[in-house]
């Protein structure tokens, strides 16, 4: 990037992301929250339109902040509520589980839930729109329009997670109201996103998109996490496997990121087809990649897989449903992060025009800090610190559960490595297999389409347009026209002072005449 | 002299000074000296009242009242409180930035600043004035000279537009005064002499189906110039014609005087035809929020954009002044002070694109954060100011007007605030497609390659609008508590 135009304002725009992200995690009340939410949103803008004369990121800054901000408008409603009926903004008052606002939450309902409930799922709306959760996940992929680095940064282990984080800060409210009814809702939005990003991630050939999708897909973990978590001593493991997971993700997904980056570095293209046989010329990139991929797929003992499986016991515990769910994405994460191992480093034997080389040791040396901490992370021993209730308790591996996903994580990555890792058509046959399903998951579910649809043709032709043509001619048209028939009448009438005396006799006369007919009439009767 | 007469008093001079000034060099000098004069009265009055405030509790402060015309009781009266000192800052600065950014003004120099100090001179007068009738005459002041300064001085369809923007703002001050006498021939109802000071109507208790005929009638008079749905059409034409100053002028500061009167006077003067009334306007300015949101999403035209933005944004302010409590109150005036700054800024700023690229069709610009960087770079700032992003003065005015609205029990206002709530998504959508358009992608038109860099007495005015704007986002303390002190007498007229 060095030498790029506008250099220093790549770091003046990232300093400014730091603070508001500092600001954000260190708020005590909603509305301050909401205040560095804003503003972490507008420096995600600010990086992801870094490229500002490239088209595409220009479209692709305006689209994530639209989206958020609309995620943002279902945020500020659900603060007002809250603020109105509970009286206050801070935390601390607001998750006391002997607390007014969640002993009173019954308090007024409307349309059949707790306004409370509505205030939360509003909330959580503004989380998913940050988080990328289904069904406002649109503006993630393309936010890769912007600098590798803040993609790894911001659009993988720490903006996007803020949603998370949200619903994580508000998780005795969402507890506790209603029965956990929102927080059913977050499990649901949580484990639905995971699938469906899954889903697509396998079918992607730009690896920054993959990783894209990845990321909504880990997000949706930690989400169902949250959901299904309880809140008293054990029974919060998945609270705490979900704040686990956001700490062990953002190490690995920002080194897949920036192996990633030191790639396209490399090759100067996104697409999977342009790369192949790497391994050779990258060796750093290679083995640092291996163990983020290792560590996503859950393999033991990377970071991945401490966190993973609290949160699989979490679900196997709580919601059977959710729980298988989760141990299919797991296979699916790793038989698409493996996909594009082998595709970058193995695969067929790209002719490069000019040889690919190594990156310098400045992009090496932090691909080579995060691949420690991914290995290491997992074995922080997070549950005695971070508790719903801020009580420790003792982890225990469930090996039944680990065994499952351990196996599933396996299957996936020996089926990536029969259709990937030599060159072969298994893989086309694979996809061909699945028909129009995998054109569909190609295209994303046509989710860009459908807002396209709604954006374009409704929104601007449906009611801007005609907004715009109403006041031009009805509004406005009136105001004319009254002058106009100003104008029309004194022309009409201005023939009466015509100056004629011989005018105003006959008209003095013809009323006297009128006048006396009426009264004679009137006189009559 | 008495320290709020000499509001009046300085332009009054500074416009003789004009009259013997030639060329233009001459002329902005001494604009430029009158309108610093103003903004260090105005600074002075700042702290002047804050001193006074602590000694001197009544509602109105360094009050003055001369008898004028002893026939009709109407007084030379005034008095300032936290709203008008707050207001009078934001005149003053708006006016000097508005002289900055006429350096270069070519024809009839001379003329052109005698008419906006003429105008300027009304607004001050306006915001001092406790008399019904001196405001009536100051507010005709200001007016006039917008007819002169569009007409005269502005491009493209500038007679018509003039005209229109004239007519509509005389037919509202017919309006404006059939009520005015109506409240001045109830002024008696508890015995005692007719009168037009505001203070005075203020202790009367008028009898409730007067405020319930004149309310509305006092209401609209006021807020057509505040651009109220369906009464807004002027103010596109009359922008888009206006020359850059009275653009800034006339969005930053005139349409002020609307949300100021409705509030100092149809709602401080007629409280329960306000309360009886709500619920109608309430409609009219949430319909005028997200409509102006709307049209400004389809308009090419930079002026357009920013007046239908303009709509929406007093549309909030009286929608605010509407909700009847001091939260929301203290929103209204805190946003009517951050559209000032905005929107003046945003004037400017669109000023200086048109006199570097000679377009204002969002459609043809493009790319000219790389050509002209500094003016591009704070035209992104003012747009997410105008978005409300936290650490602008909009956010703080918009998070006092949605909290203070939300207080309402009653579900009509709750919904009327959910739809005016959601206007920051189309506020979002509309300043980032022109940022999109005009500011970023690549340079549609190589003559922009080489456009007049930014000049000093541009970037002193661009400064000028500037600091408040963050000032206001950042420390906005101290101003909401100059204001919040203001409404008590309002709050027990409502109560």
């Amino acid at each position: 990037m060095k030498g790029d135009d506008g250099y220093t304002k790549f770091f003046a725009f990232l300093s400014l992301f730091s603070f508001s992200m500092f600001g954000l995690v260190l708020s005590t009340n909603l509305f301050q929250i909401y205040i560095f939410w804003e503003l972490v949103g507008v420096s995600s803008y600010l990086l992801i339109g870094y490229y500002y004369t490239k088209p595409s990121a220009v479209a692709a800054a305006k689209k994530a902040f639209i989206v958020t901000r609309f995620a943002d408008l279902g945020f500020l409603i659900g603060i007002l509520i809250i603020g109105y009926y509970t009286g206050t903004y801070d935390f601390e008052t607001l998750n006391n589980p002997e607390g007014s606002a969640i002993v009173n939450w019954a308090s007024s309902s409307f349309m059949g839930l707790s306004v409370l409930t509505w205030a939360l799922i509003l909330i959580f709306m503004g989380g998913a729109g940050k988080s990328a959760m289904f069904p406002l996940h649109i503006w993630l992929p393309d936010a890769m329009e912007g600098p590798t680095p803040v993609s790894a940064l911001i659009h993988a282990a720490t903006m996007v997670v803020a949603g998370v984080f949200l619903v994580a800060r508000l998780f005795p409210m969402y507890y506790f109201v209603e029965d956990g009814f929102a927080l059913n809702i977050v499990a649901f939005v949580g484990a639905f996103s995971s699938l469906f990003a899954a889903i697509i991630a396998i079918t992607q050939t730009d690896i920054k998109r993959v990783l894209a999708f990845s990321t909504m897909s880990q997000i949706g973990y930690m989400m169902l996490a949250l959901g299904v978590s309880g809140y008293e001593g054990h029974d919060g493991v998945g609270y705490m496997a979900s704040m686990f997971h956001l700490f062990t993700h953002a190490m690995f997904k920002a080194l897949l990121f920036l192996c990633a980056g030191s790639v396209i570095h490399a090759v100067h293209s996104n697409y999977l087809k342009d790369m192949g046989g790497l391994r050779k010329y990258m060796p750093i990139t290679n083995i640092t990649f291996l163990i983020a991929a290792l560590a996503i797929a859950g393999v033991p003992p990377f970071a991945g897989f401490w966190s993973k499986d609290e949160i699989l016991v979490a679900a196997f515990e709580h919601n059977k449903l959710i729980y298988y769910v989760g141990v299919f994405v797991a296979g699916l994460t790793a038989f698409y992060m493996f996909r594009l191992y082998f595709g970058i480093f193995w695969g067929k034997n790209t002719k490069y025009e000019h040889a690919p080389h190594e990156s310098p040791l400045s992009m090496t040396f932090p691909l080579l800090v995060l691949a420690l901490l991914s290995v290491v992370a997992g074995f922080i021993p997070f549950s005695e610190f971070i508790t719903p209730d801020r009580v420790g308790f003792e982890a225990h591996l469930n090996y039944p559960l680990a065994a499952v996903a351990v196996t599933v994580g396996l299957i996936g990555i020996v089926l990536a490595y029969i259709f990937y890792k030599k060159e072969n058509d298994l893989s086309d046959k694979f996809a061909n297999g699945f028909g129009v399903f995998y054109k569909w998951a190609y295209d994303k579910f046509y989710f860009d389409e459908i807002y396209l649809f709604v954006t374009k043709k409704i929104l601007f032709k449906g009611v801007a347009a005609p907004i715009a043509k109403f006041d031009k001619k009805y509004v406005d048209g009136t105001m004319v026209g009254i002058g106009n028939t100003t104008v029309a009448t004194s022309e009409k009438i201005k023939g009466l002072q015509s100056g004629k005396v011989q005018d105003y006799a006959f008209a003095f006369i013809a009323g006297v005449v009128v006048i006396a007919l009426v009264f004679i009439y009137l006189w009559t009767n | 002299m008495d320290i709020l007469s000499l509001f009046i008093v300085v332009p009054v001079l500074t416009i003789l000074a004009l009259v013997f000034t030639k060329g233009l060099k001459q002329a902005r000098i001494v604009s430029m000296i009158g309108s610093f004069v103003q903004l260090g009265m105005a600074i002075n009055l700042v702290f002047a009242y804050f001193k006074e405030k602590a000694i001197n509790d009544n509602i109105m402060v360094f009050t003055k009242d001369l008898v004028w015309f002893k026939q009709f009781n109407i007084h030379y009266n005034i008095g300032v409180d936290g709203i008008s000192v707050a207001l009078l800052l934001l005149t003053s600065i708006v006016v000097l930035a508005g002289v900055f950014i006429s350096w270069k003004m070519k024809d009839l120099p001379k003329e052109f600043f005698v008419s906006l100090i003429v105008l300027s001179s009304g607004v001050y007068g306006f915001f001092i004035s406790l008399d019904l009738f001196t405001m009536f005459v100051f507010f005709e002041i200001a007016v006039i000279p917008m007819y002169l300064l569009i007409g005269i001085w502005g491009s493209g369809p500038k007679e018509y537009s003039a005209m229109k923007l004239t007519l509509m703002l005389m037919g509202a001050s017919a309006v404006l005064l059939v009520g005015i006498l109506g409240i001045y021939f109830n002024s008696n109802a508890d015995g005692g002499e007719l009168t037009f000071s505001i203070l005075e109507i203020a202790k009367v208790n008028i009898p409730f189906e007067a405020q319930k005929l004149f309310f509305p009638i006092t209401f609209i008079g006021f807020a057509v110039i505040g651009a109220l749905f369906p009464f807004h059409t002027w103010s596109p034409d009359g922008h888009a014609s206006a020359p850059t100053a009275v653009s800034m002028l006339h969005a930053g500061v005139l349409m002020k005087l609307g949300g100021y009167g409705v509030f100092r006077v149809a709602m401080y003067l007629l409280p329960e035809g306000a309360m009886h009334w709500s619920w109608f306007f309430i409609i009219l300015a949430a319909t005028g929020v997200i409509y102006g949101a709307f049209s400004a999403i389809k308009q090419t035209d930079l002026k357009y954009i920013n007046a239908y933005s303009s709509v929406s944004h007093l549309g909030m302010v009286l929608f605010a002044l509407l909700m009847l409590n001091k939260t929301s109150w203290n929103g209204a005036i805190l946003q009517s002070l951050s559209h000032g700054f905005m929107t003046a800024l945003f004037f400017a700023l669109i000023g200086m694109i048109y006199g570097r690229t000679h377009t204002r069709d969002v459609t043809k610009l493009g790319g000219l954060l790389k050509v002209i960087p500094f003016i591009s770079a704070i035209y992104v700032i003012a747009g997410l100011a105008s978005l409300g992003l936290p650490g602008f003065s909009g956010f703080v005015a918009e998070m006092n007007i949605f909290v203070g609205a939300f207080e309402h029990e009653d579900m009509f206002y709750r919904i009327a605030t959910i739809i005016s709530v959601s206007a920051i998504v189309v506020t979002a959508v509309y300043i980032l497609r022109v940022v999109g358009i005009m500011l970023m992608g690549p340079v549609k038109n190589p003559a922009f390659l080489n456009l007049e860099k930014v000049t000093w007495y541009e970037k002193t005015g661009i400064l000028l609008l500037l600091i408040p704007i963050v000032g206001m986002g950042v420390a906005p303390l101290w101003l909401s508590n100059m204001i919040l002190k203001s409404l008590e007498p309002f709050i027990q007229g409502v109560l």
